[in-house]
């Protein structure tokens, strides 16, 4: 019996990527521009999610348990969106990263060097970051949201030319990442070395794996992702800030880092899933086939969840040593 | 090979002089010198607590030495980390294996010193590497196959090849044997002869006599952290071994008379326990088990020995078949029934189900009656008692604590175990369910043990005697039940049995 990630196994998100293709298509072919917006809205509200689960799939792989994503989320969106505000888009940008990753780090101390339990330390992180936010929010500051940007050529391909290649910055950041991701976890020394500490750091640490240090460097890269997943929120899509405008996305993360089984392209397959789940509902209610009241429709992620968990989070197994302090 | 014209006594390449490690006013390691020299095994022998982890963790950097010094091929090192001495040539495998279960042999092996090409893992060269080294020392591995489907065995041999990958060419091995089936155990002293052969030099730590005699060149004998004896192994046998291990002439052999078993006591029937994992580990089981006899089980590891006992003590529900007691079905009574019915139970884990690490001694003796006449009335617990009566159980079970108040996890494995047994022992019984009564407990302890194992039997208590060791089951059992995948697959007795066919039944290769 093998483990569902090991590599030499055809990757089971390129079936599922597959079918999703072959249906989109068939969607297209028979509902024309109602199935595009759908596959369009799938893509673009799955995108923050997708980014949000690399930051799951960096630090659990590593043996950290991050529910503190949610908050640096919020922050990076707070970050992201006021730096943008005085000092222009980039700076918010890198801003939302640099915070994001600050958090991180208080979670790595936190779990690593002090051995405090995981869950409390990102409990923090979602308080901490609630409270800051809202303390210090400004209403009245207004920022134009990213340009949209196109890759020549594919971006005039059917259907698939404006999900994946017409699209704003970060979202194209976030296909890079995913992709980035699958190949250094399953491909170099040092995916080898993080699945080793995620695993039984005790083994990677007898033949010199320094295991604190890549549970710094792994929990402080993921949350440099989350943050940039909640610029994602406020400087990219919306162009605003919210109080608590991430809504619960980082816990959904989680969701779906459990549905992608800690592997990056299936995630952001689940990712998709989650968001043409969304999609299809609005497109549905937009198109008055059912008539529910739009509270029901903003429930849908959140339900999906709970039923996913339900499902899935039985059949999977975590790295073996997630959440636990070592040494 | 064509190093066997090689002189002995040549080339040392480990030596360790006047090596002293003190924890606060203990001292754990008193001025050890030793040698090992090239294609050596050397047995480090010594009971819990000699000094051995400790000798070891300052070989391999875990520890700095206070004093003495630790010389490889003639030069004075300082070891400040594991990967200090691997960079050295020391690698040690270590009684819990550090391996990685989803990786690949090949990955485990080569992690923290992974072959890349164009930046990404070569893991075709990672794997081309593992069969070159297996090809070499004769260590048959798959290098694709996932560590965790693998025996404990063949993971053990992986452990060596990610020694001999880093380049070791001193190996330790810390209480190698300890996990292993007496085939595998074979295996592994062929392979370390092997090893042997090619130049590698070989500590191998165990406190088992009979693998010394077999398996080892010389003997360093450790007994409270100083060096009492340093002899080749041929000039030497297992009781002046134990002799010096534990600084008195040993009874290796149990005395004891011939069984007078009586009634049935415990009948199983169809027993069918599932384990931690709801996966059927006890598949119908039928056992017997008389009065006035001992009656032990063999098996490997994880072939259903723990879910019957548990199963049998109430601590785990079953799935189908009859239990009866006396003449009693015992379904559905719950831990303390069973004791008032005569069930003493001394469990695998002494110190997840035996005691309570952070009670008194005293507290611990009395953790079976606590509630009753004299230790408790009406409702108030009469200290007094209780310290009288403890101080009798440490007497007679020669437990060595410094008070009857002291806190039993302060006590060392031995004591703690003798803890357990003075108190299942204390009260009169019918069935004793001793589930490997003396692991990780010194010679001296395992000696006294066995002694009221068997003074049990004598007073017609009914016992069932789980073990990983065969010498155990051996030297105390009045018939033996071999059990696989869940069932009895023999029944034979002890007197007639042979190690050799005990340890083909485990393994499934005699057809029983």
């Amino acid at each position: 019996m093998r483990p569902a990630w090991v590599r030499r196994r055809p990757p089971p998100a390129l079936g599922v990527a597959a079918a999703l293709l072959v249906a989109a298509f068939l969607a297209y072919a028979i509902w024309g521009f109602r199935a595009a917006a759908v596959a369009g809205f799938a893509v673009r509200s799955c995108t923050p999610l997708a980014l949000a689960a690399m930051c799951g799939i960096l630090c659990e792989r590593t043996g950290v348990i991050n529910i503190g994503i949610e908050g640096q989320m919020l922050l990076g969106a707070f970050a992201g969106f006021f730096g943008a505000a005085a000092f222009g888009v980039v700076f918010g940008v890198l801003a939302a990263a640099i915070i994001g990753a600050l958090g991180g780090a208080f979670l790595a101390v936190c779990a690593v060097s002090w051995r405090v339990d995981q869950i409390i330390a990102g409990a923090v992180i979602n308080i901490v970051a609630m409270g800051f936010t809202t303390f210090f929010y400004r209403p009245g500051f207004v920022i134009g949201s990213l340009p949209t940007w196109q890759i020549p050529l594919l971006a005039d391909l059917p259907l698939l030319g404006p999900i994946f290649f017409r699209a704003q910055p970060l979202a194209f950041l976030t296909f890079a990442v995913v992709i980035g991701l699958q190949v250094t976890l399953f491909r170099t020394t040092w995916g080898l070395r993080t699945t080793a500490v995620g695993e039984h750091p005790g083994a990677a640490d007898t033949v010199g794996v320094n295991v604190a240090r890549y549970r710094y460097g792994n929990v402080m890269l993921g949350g440099a992702l989350a943050g940039l997943a909640g610029a994602m929120l406020s400087v990219e899509i919306t162009g605003s800030f919210d109080r608590a405008m991430t809504a619960g996305r980082g816990f959904l993360a989680l969701a779906i880092v459990i549905m992608g089984r800690w592997r990056p392209m299936l995630a952001w397959t689940a990712a998709l899933l989650f968001g043409l789940l969304s999609g299809l509902v609005n497109q549905l209610n937009f198109d008055q086939v059912i008539d529910v009241p739009p509270q029901f429709v903003a429930m849908v992620p959140y339900g999906t969840t709970i039923v996913v968990l339900a499902v899935f989070s039985t059949r999977v197994r975590p790295p073996a040593a997630a959440g636990r302090p070592y040494p | 090979m064509s190093d066997s014209e090689e002189q002995p006594g040549a080339d040392v390449v480990l030596e360790v002089r006047g090596l002293t490690k003190r924890f606060g006013p203990v001292v754990a390691d008193s001025e050890v010198t030793l040698q090992l020299r090239r294609g050596e095994v050397l047995a480090l022998l010594g009971e819990n607590g000699a000094g051995k982890s400790t000798l070891v963790k300052m070989l391999v950097g875990l520890l700095r030495p206070d004093a003495g010094e630790i010389r490889i091929g003639g030069d004075v090192v300082r070891l400040r980390s594991p990967r200090d001495a691997i960079g050295r040539g020391i690698a040690v495998v270590h009684q819990h294996f550090q391996l990685v279960p989803v990786m690949t042999v090949a990955e485990n092996v080569v992690l923290g010193a992974e072959p890349t090409r164009r930046g990404l893992f070569d893991h075709r060269k990672a794997a081309a590497e593992v069969r070159a080294l297996s090809q070499r020392f004769g260590l048959a591995v798959e290098p694709d196959a996932v560590v965790q489907d693998l025996p404990i065995g063949m993971q053990q041999r992986v452990e060596i090849i990610k020694a001999l990958y880093r380049g070791a060419e001193i190996l330790i091995l810390d209480e190698p044997t300890a996990v292993l089936t007496p085939v595998e155990t074979d295996e592994l002293l062929r392979i370390v002869a092997e090893l042997a052969e090619r130049g590698v030099g070989i500590i191998f730590i165990t406190h088992k006599l009979r693998e010394v005699m077999n398996g080892t060149d010389r003997v360093v004998v450790l007994r409270d952290g100083r060096v009492v004896g340093d002899v080749a192994t041929a000039d030497t046998d297992e009781a002046g071994l134990a002799a010096l291990m534990v600084g008195r002439p040993v009874v290796l052999h149990v005395d004891k008379e011939p069984a007078t078993p009586g009634a049935t006591v415990l009948e199983i029937r169809g027993l069918e326990v599932d384990d931690d994992r709801g996966r059927l580990a006890v598949r119908g089981l039928d056992l017997d088990v008389r009065a006035g006899e001992i009656l032990g089980i063999a098996g490997v590891q994880d072939n259903g020995q723990r879910e019957l006992v548990e199963a049998i003590c109430a601590m785990r529900p079953r799935r189908a078949g009859t239990v009866v007691l006396a003449g009693r079905e015992v379904e559905g009574l719950d831990v303390r029934a069973l004791h008032d019915l005569g069930v003493a139970h001394i469990p695998e884990d002494r110190d997840k189900h035996g005691l309570v690490g952070g009670y008194f001694v005293a507290e611990n003796l009395v953790l079976n009656r606590f509630d009753q006449a004299p230790f408790s009335r009406w409702g108030r617990r009469d200290f007094a008692a209780i310290q009288r009566w403890a101080r009798q159980l440490i007497a007679d079970f020669d437990v060595r604590t410094p008070s009857v108040y002291a806190r039993t996890d302060a006590l060392s494995g031995g004591n703690k175990q003798k803890v357990v047994v003075a108190r299942e022992l204390s009260r009169e019984s019918v069935l004793l369910v001793a589930a490997q009564p003396t692991r990780g407990v010194d010679v001296g302890s395992i000696e006294f043990i066995h002694q009221q194992l068997v003074a049990a039997r004598d007073r017609g208590v009914a016992v069932l005697l789980v073990s990983a060791e065969l010498e155990e089951l051996f030297a105390l059992s009045d018939r033996i039940a071999v059990i696989r995948e869940g069932r009895v697959a023999a029944v034979l007795d002890a007197k007639s049995a042979t190690r050799e066919t005990v340890g083909l039944i485990m393994a499934g290769a005699a057809g029983h």
